[in-house]
């Protein structure tokens, strides 16, 4: 597959020579080590491992590279680290340091591409005609989503006041404002708002008409009012007849909001607002978010990590302090709205931020429809992509400035997943779909994510020249269930509340480490499970037709019985939660997807000649985990060479 | 004695009784000799059934004249008992105090006990020494039974028939028995039938300060070592801890004296440490204040986490020499009853397949921890609640527990039993209606003549309508040595034991359920498939013989 890409390389002027052989990669946390020859292309770095058995090999998009870094000359070769957005870490070590040095300096420039056109988004054809295309971004319709929720309805109304981006340029075209909210109150409390992002709706709970609504932080400084913000607000607490109050959830703490007043922005006086009921949530900003992620990088990275380290790392780190934060907050909307009826207006400074988070997480709270695939990628388009999340800024896909680049989506995914451990039966997908996603919050290979408003993705035309990653998702949705869903879960339990005790927070393993194989289950219940649902339909499917069958003998069958009842005995305790491991991925399909990314390297323990590789333990090996040194008087034995192709993790189509 | 003598208050009214994630229960609390039953007299609610001995601790509280008493279980349960009335509230109190703190073990409930199922298969007799020996004689002639601690007189903690190297007398094994803590001289623990190597366990040489030795010990380990071949010592402690150890007498084996063999020292905590590492653990998996930097900073300084990657490291390090480096092995700590155990037993739930059975794990229980002299009594005396100062009680065997669990969560696939099988143990050993975990060695047990007197638990687990709560549905025998991951990201917080009862199962237990569900349905369809395919089969043969007739 690489050579298809060595052919498009041609067409760019690069010195280095595209490929450099005997390049040793170190494993992360073994002393383990492989050969192979790097490919460098226009899209991808391509490692392929030189031992004919194996094979392995590993595709890394340039766009998902984060920092190369060249470390000192050692006796084997140069050292090469790249350390990428999707977690992985990869260590080179290249015999020459003239061949590390072109690598090293095509990589810097191809890594940080000037304009949005050398983004892989414009230049990725999935083979597609342009009406499936076209389909492709028909999937998610945002008024349809409105509507769904049951607006407009008589409290509210679309405007068209952001026809022309006039008004706010950050925010999508069709905005749903309080049928009382004149024009003129529009305009004057946009003006009062940062970056001219006034209040509007972003999700109603039709049973109780109480709304969620999104602003930024109003520029009230000291002592500042604006009479149309005023007004605003109290339309949007008219229009719910069900509670006297709002809130307003300024999602900040308390210190930061008090600092922007200096500014001339802040927060909203009690006294001059009728009817609020101010709260400050505390979450932190993008900066203490990026630095906490690092923190936790660095610690989970550690070679021989001690479980002492690891434990205060991730303390000290504050990552799951603010995963908890952040569900908190989301956990207060959705308490204010279903159990109070009371509407909510949610922001943060800008809005685009910790105000997406809470607004989105909160909606999935209450709204069943959007913890299934489909529904989950409308949440995503509403409340992140149409209302201005900056994710070219965030995900550094251009033009990078270090101090705009924050994990806050990463944050939202883990916190779903949070949710996923706590309500195995909740969501219509696995573990697997967020990762994916995460995957191509940075990829760039298709359009959805590109840009940082819609005014600008209007602008590249993305639509016309880029595919949608939901079409794309949507296409391999077998992967991504979560076999032990059950709708009627939903409605036992329309709005999810989750435990805040917090050690009910984990670490999630599976996105942080997901290259790192090593450190996973050898052996995947959620795989295992799936496996077992897809025979199931198989099954059902040869039941009926054997029954065609003997029809024509004449014999009737007595209709399939479509589940056995549930056993009344009583529950058994469960063993852990059953989200784990690897997704699955059928044989058939790692060999028909020749781009797959595999980091199968682990030897099956004397693994007895069976074929059955889906069912047998995955790799594992006693060096590679380093239970103690045994050097000394014995020599250690090679690991046997056999290596299983099902550990597709992320999975690039080209 | 009489229990009545103890009993104040046989009965109180009105008793309220809260737990967590449960409804409030009103009813009437009765004592009797082995338990505390509160009972609300309608069909609908669960009654409480508790057995005094589960009892670890109880704290009580006034409010006027309303007595609540909390109730501290060995299973980390904590209840909590609304009384009216102040007397009956302190006779309640103090009856339970007594009742729960019985200092003899013939006054124990399995004693007691009279199964209310018919026993089919008794337990005691289930795993014999014998038994095992003729599998190893299936192998290997390299090993016999030898009978010299018949009357337990050489090392009072070992059983009475041991496995040992062919070549080794009974007059070696004395010599070699008074050259070890306890009289617990190198004994068979498992052969590895791949390659013939083999796993021993002893307690620590009496090397003293003056470096003693003792030729029939080193002859007695040399002979299990293949000509040629080199061995491994796993001394559970550090070199320091093992080196401090010759001042009482004890110490390691002299490089010297064992020059085919190489010693590698682990750190895995003595088990007054482990101790209070459980308390710690327990009171911050209770502590209701929600913030994260201090669940986080409690559950570090419990040091659970890091016991549970010692243990399980030390265990695979062990695995490794027999398996990937072929050499034999020696585990030994101080006494050879704990942290040894630990270290046998998970290596041959790594090394051989047999032991992720239910039946080769109860054997493997029953050989390595109830045979080979862990002090169950001692050790489970007390749990996470105690607030005395520890004798000799230690979460040595929750600890095991918990390895095993890391490793069933890594290889999920590979074990016929689930989590409740581990969960059950844990909860028998602490307190129990069988006999099973009662006395501290095998000499004890036949003193107290529990397999004549009491139930044994294996019994009770074995009854297929037992047994189907055990059984673990993604099971799939897999003949493979399996190495578990120890990074600490690998190692999970035990929930099921842990987090037991500070959250609401519910969601977990019918996903759980209906996982169970697609796996049952699905062995429903095979069967269905290859039904109808037979049916079909039969009428095409009928059916073509009617046409040849024609």
């Amino acid at each position: 597959m690489w050579k298809i890409y060595l052919d498009t390389f041609k067409n760019c002027n690069m010195c280095f020579p595209p490929q450099v052989e005997q390049v040793k990669l170190l494993d992360r946390f073994s002393n383990k080590s492989v050969i192979g020859t790097l490919h460098l292309t226009a899209t991808h770095l391509i490692f392929v491992e030189s031992n004919s058995t194996s094979a392995q090999e590993i595709w890394i998009l340039h766009h998902h590279i984060a920092s190369v870094e060249k470390l000192s000359l050692t006796t084997s070769g140069c050292p090469l680290l790249i350390q990428c957005r999707n977690f992985r870490l990869v260590h080179f070590v290249i015999p020459r340091e003239r061949d590390c040095h072109d690598i090293y300096s095509s990589l810097l420039r191809l890594l940080r591409p000037v304009s949005y056109d050398e983004l892989y988004a414009f230049s990725y054809n999935p083979k597609q005609n342009d009406q499936q295309r076209e389909e492709g971004w028909q999937l998610i319709d945002l008024a349809a989503e409105f509507e769904r929720m049951g607006v407009p309805c008589d409290q509210w109304q679309l405007t068209d006041v952001n026809r022309e981006y006039k008004v706010c340029e950050t925010y999508p075209r069709d905005l749903y404002v309080p049928i009382t909210a004149s024009k003129p109150i529009i305009v004057g409390s946009s003006k009062f708002r940062s970056k001219g992002r006034f209040p509007v709706l972003t999700y109603f709970y039709q049973e109780k008409k109480a709304a969620v609504c999104r602003c930024s932080q109003p520029l009230s400084g000291f002592s500042a009012r604006c009479l149309e913000d005023e007004h605003m607000l109290q339309a949007i607490s008219k229009s719910n007849h069900n509670s006297r109050y709002i809130y307003v959830m300024d999602t900040r703490p308390k210190l930061n909001a008090l600092a922007n007043r200096a500014a001339g922005k802040g927060y909203e006086n009690e006294d001059n607002y009728s009817n609020i009921r101010f709260q400050f949530v505390g979450i932190e900003n993008i900066h203490v978010m990026r630095g906490s992620l690092q923190k936790l990088l660095e610690v989970v990275g550690t070679r021989s990590l001690s479980m002492t380290d690891y434990l205060v790392g991730l303390e000290n780190s504050g990552w799951l302090r603010h995963i908890k934060a952040i569900m908190d907050a989301a956990i207060f909307l959705a308490k204010a709205v279903t159990v109070e009826g009371a509407s909510v207006l949610v922001h943060c400074s800008d809005g685009w931020d910790r105000t997406a988070q809470v607004c989105a997480l909160g909606s999935l709270l209450m709204d069943p429809y959007y913890r299934t695939i489909k529904g989950f990628m409308v949440l995503i388009e509403k409340d992140w992509i149409s209302f201005g999340h900056k994710f070219a800024d965030r995900c550094d896909q251009l033009d990078p400035d270090p101090k705009e680049v924050s994990p806050i989506f990463t944050q939202f995914l883990e916190c779903v997943w949070q949710l996923t451990e706590q309500f195995p039966q909740a969501f219509e997908f696995s573990e697997w779909f967020l990762i994916q996603i995460h995957e191509h919050v940075h990829s760039c290979q298709f359009g959805n994510f590109l840009g940082n408003s819609q005014r600008q993705r209007e602008v590249l035309q993305l639509k016309e020249r880029t595919y949608s990653l939901w079409a794309h998702l949507l296409s391999e949705k077998q992967n991504y269930l979560n076999p032990v869903y059950s709708p009627s879960f939903a409605e036992s339990h329309p709005v999810l509340e989750p435990s805040t005790q917090a050690c009910h927070f984990k670490f999630w393993r599976n996105m942080y480490h997901q290259y790192d194989r090593s450190m996973h289950p050898r052996q995947s219940i959620l795989k295992q499970v799936l496996t077992f649902k897809e025979s199931n339909r198989e099954l059902e499917g040869t039941v009926q037709a054997l029954k065609t069958k003997l029809q024509k003998f004449g014999v009737s069958t007595s209709p399939l019985k479509p589940q056995t009842p549930p056993r009344d005995r009583s529950l058994p305790l469960r063993p852990q939660s059953l989200i784990l491991g690897a997704p699955l991925l059928s044989r058939k399909e790692v060999q028909q997807e020749e781009d797959e990314e595999v980091f199968g390297e682990e030897a099956r323990e004397d693994a007895p000649a069976s074929t059955d590789g889906e069912r047998t333990v995955e790799g594992s090996s006693a060096t590679e985990n380093g239970y103690g040194e045994l050097t000394g008087s014995f020599g250690s034995k090679n690991e046997p060479a056999v290596v299983t192709l099902e550990f597709g993790v992320a999975r690039m189509t080209c | 004695m009489e229990f009545a003598e103890l009993i104040k208050t046989p009965r109180v009214d009105g008793v309220v009784l809260h737990r967590p994630f449960m409804p409030t229960v009103e009813g009437t609390l009765c004592l009797t000799g082995h338990h505390l039953i509160l009972s609300s007299r309608q069909d609908t609610t669960e009654e409480l059934w508790l057995l005094h001995a589960n009892i670890d601790s109880t704290e009580k509280r006034f409010v006027g004249s309303l007595g609540t008493i909390i109730v501290k279980c060995k299973d980390l349960r904590v209840i909590q008992l609304d009384i009216p009335g102040m007397e009956e509230c302190l006779n309640i109190a103090s009856s339970i105090e007594a009742l729960s703190t019985l200092d003899s073990v013939s006054l124990m409930y399995p004693f007691f006990y009279r199964p209310l199922f018919e026993v089919i298969e008794d337990g005691w007799q289930s795993f014999v020494p014998e038994e095992s020996f003729k599998d190893l004689e299936s192998m290997t002639d390299e090993w016999r039974l030898s009978e010299v601690n018949k009357d337990f007189s050489l090392c009072p903690s070992y059983p009475s028939l041991l496995t040992v190297p062919k070549d080794i007398d009974d007059e070696s094994l004395c010599k070699a028995a008074s050259f070890r803590h306890g009289g617990r001289f190198p004994v068979l623990s498992y052969y590895h039938k791949k390659n013939a190597m083999v796993m021993m366990r002893a307690a620590q040489p009496l090397t003293g300060t003056n470096g003693r030795r003792c030729k029939e010990d080193e002859k007695l380990i040399n002979a299990t070592l293949c000509a040629g071949k080199r061995g491994y010592i796993i001394d559970t402690r550090t070199i320091a801890v093992a080196q401090q150890a010759k001042a009482r007498g004890g110490g390691f084996e002299q490089e010297a004296n064992y020059p085919q063999w190489r010693r590698i020292h682990k750190a895995i905590e003595r088990s007054n440490v482990l101790q209070d590492s459980l308390i710690k653990l327990v009171e911050a998996c209770n502590d209701q204040s929600h913030s994260m930097d201090r669940w986080l900073s409690k559950l570090e300084a419990s040091n659970w986490q890091s016991n549970v990657k010692e243990i399980l490291t030390t265990a695979c390090l062990a695995a490794q020499c027999i398996d990937r480096e072929g050499a034999s092995v020696l585990v030994h700590g101080t006494e050879g009853t704990d942290s040894t155990l630990q270290v046998t037993s998970l290596a041959q739930i790594i090394l051989d397949p047999a032991c992720r059975t239910i039946r080769g794990f109860e054997a493997l229980i029953e050989r390595e921890w109830l045979q080979a002299g862990h002090p169950f009594q001692q050790r489970c005396a007390q749990s996470a609640y105690s607030n005395g100062k520890p004798r000799s009680e230690a979460p040595v065997f929750l600890l095991f527990l918990d390895c095993v669990w890391q490793i069933l969560r890594q290889f999920p696939c590979s074990f016929q039993f689930n989590e409740n099988l581990l969960i059950m143990l844990f909860e028998h050993a602490y307190a129990s209606q069988f006999g099973t975990f009662l006395g501290n060695c095998v000499a004890e047990r036949g003193k107290l003549q529990l397999s004549q007197k009491t139930v044994s638990l294996w019994s009770w687990v074995n009854r297929p309508q037992e047994l189907e709560r055990f059984l673990n549905p993604l099971y799939e025998p897999n003949n493979l040595v399996i190495w578990p991951s120890v990074a600490p990201q690998s190692l999970l917080l035990w929930e099921g034991v842990f987090l037991r009862w500070n959250r609401s199962t519910k969601c977990l237990d019918e996903a759980y359920q209906e996982m169970v569900h697609i796996i049952e349905y699905n062995k429903e369809l095979q069967n269905k498939v290859n039904s109808l395919r037979r049916q079909l089969a039969q009428l095409e043969t009928e059916d073509k013989m009617v046409a040849d007739l024609k």
